[in-house]
């Protein structure tokens, strides 16, 4: 019985992901995988990402997963990470790839002309390091967490959702965007939680325990 | 509110001890680089930067392992550098569990360095770290090899290029302060953050907690990073973050 499956499409470090749900899942077996029937069989699922989005859309093509990750996003507790937070919408303008459809909506860039702040400083984009993340309703992955928390980010591209819908979270850098989404038995961030302290070890104990029948 | 400038403690780790010397030399033991993590890591450090400062390549494994255990302990990120030649020492350090790898003297040598481990594994885990010594009034030079070797590269350029090459952030140290405890070179920080897009770790100096203030509202600087003001007990992370914090400064509190 795979617990966990953490899925792998070669695209960096996924040590920090499975340790942190390790730390908070001691009992559970968390497999970091590129076997699609592994992700099949699993009861829950992380979508990690890093690097270039079109990469990561190649990279995990090339493995054949895809099929098993619309699956999982559509049948059991699944989480996307930042760059498995931008695959799930639409389309992405870094490299104009598609991506897997699950939200509408598109990935950009955060424009140049806009990275001011209320001060008048610069912005440096990669947006890294920690923000407020504002809960947009409650959730059960937000159990415990403060409204306002700060989570570690490190990302260039941000999604924007074409509905307000299925926003879960926003953070302003300068301008309010979207953080977090949820939809159902998914729930996808911008940040790291696996780097994000206790805060983001609140969250991922929320998710191995999230109960998306309750 | 929105984001927060960063403290990062800085772990010098050679035989898998953290050491601490006054412009790399006459170094001294300060632990256990796993407790010393730890440690850090429950006063609120929003970082942990480890620097492999080992001079011989066969003892390159220790660091690895020094990370590995950290990584299973400490949920924040982790910057490791020292001794980073190719592209497959980026990936054995990102598989140990860094989230960054940082590279200086190779990417001077060799900046298409830069450029694959960029491609490869992305900016978002590639710092370029610039060591820089003033050579003139408001002229600052790229230095190499520990800060024996003075490339002739001007730091505010060479800079711009490691951005343009694909480096998600700079770790500025300026040489002539490194260990002086009197404070960041805050005109050279100030050069060099405001000229690129991407984030700006000031290093080099640190000795009270109003130089990590001067850092960011005087230097620009995105994060300060120190070592021997948290080593030896002077001053906790939390401490400088409320002090920071206490001027104005957004930090993780």
């Amino acid at each position: 019985m795979i617990d966990i499956a953490v899925i792998d499409y070669g695209m960096g470090n996924l040590r920090s992901v499975s340790k942190a749900l390790e730390h908070v899942a001691p009992d559970a077996q968390v497999l970091v995988t590129s076997d699609p029937h592994a992700v099949m069989q699993a009861q829950r699922v992380v979508f990690p990402g890093q690097g270039a989005m079109p990469d990561c859309m190649r990279e995990m093509e090339a493995r054949g997963l895809h099929q098993a990750i619309m699956e999982a996003a559509q049948t059991k507790p699944f989480l996307g990470i930042c760059i498995g937070m931008q695959m799930l919408f639409d389309h992405s303008e870094e490299g104009n790839v598609a991506g897997l459809g699950l939200f509408p909506g598109n990935v950009l860039r955060f424009p140049h002309e806009a990275m001011v702040s209320a001060s008048g400083e610069k912005l440096k984009v990669p947006h890294m390091g920690w923000n407020e993340v504002y809960q947009a309703e409650p959730h059960p992955l937000w159990a415990g967490i403060a409204d306002g928390a700060r989570f570690y980010f490190v990302h260039s591209y941000y999604c924007q959702p074409a509905t307000p819908d299925y926003i879960a979270g926003t953070t302003n850098y300068p301008f309010p965007f979207t953080s977090a989404v949820a939809r159902d038995n998914i729930f996808a961030v911008q940040f790291h939680p696996e780097k994000s302290a206790a805060a983001g070890l609140a969250l991922l104990g929320n998710f191995v325990r999230w109960d998306i029948g309750a | 509110m929105s984001l927060a400038k960063r403290i990062i403690p800085c772990l010098d780790v050679t035989a898998g001890r953290v050491v601490k010397g006054t412009n790399f030399i006459d170094l001294r033991d300060a632990g256990d680089p796993i407790e010393i993590a730890k440690r850090y890591d429950d006063q609120g450090a929003d970082e942990l930067t480890f620097l492999d400062i080992t001079a011989s390549s066969d003892e390159r494994d220790v660091i690895l392992h020094v990370i590995e255990a950290v990584a299973a302990q400490v949920f924040i990120p982790l910057t490791v550098g020292g001794g980073v030649r190719q592209v497959d020492d980026v990936r054995r350090l990102l598989h140990a569990g860094a989230d960054k790898v940082s590279m200086n003297t190779a990417a001077v040598l060799n900046p298409q360095l830069i450029a694959d481990s960029s491609a490869r594994y992305g900016a978002q885990c590639i710092v370029v770290a610039i060591d820089a010594k003033e050579t003139a009034p408001g002229k600052w030079e790229v230095f190499t090899h520990g800060g024996r070797k003075n490339t002739g590269l001007d730091a505010v350029e060479w800079a711009k290029k490691v951005e343009s090459l694909g480096a998600g952030e700079i770790l500025l140290t300026s040489m002539d302060r490194d260990g002086t405890k009197i404070g960041f070179n805050l005109p050279l920080t100030r050069a060099v953050s405001d000229a690129v897009d991407i984030p700006i770790i000031a290093s080099g100096g640190v000795g009270n907690l109003d130089h990590l203030v001067a850092g960011v509202l005087e230097g620009h600087a995105d994060a300060v990073l120190a070592a021997s003001i948290f080593h030896f007990g002077e001053y906790t992370v939390r401490q400088a973050k409320e002090y920071m914090a206490q001027h104005g400064i957004e930090m993780r509190l």
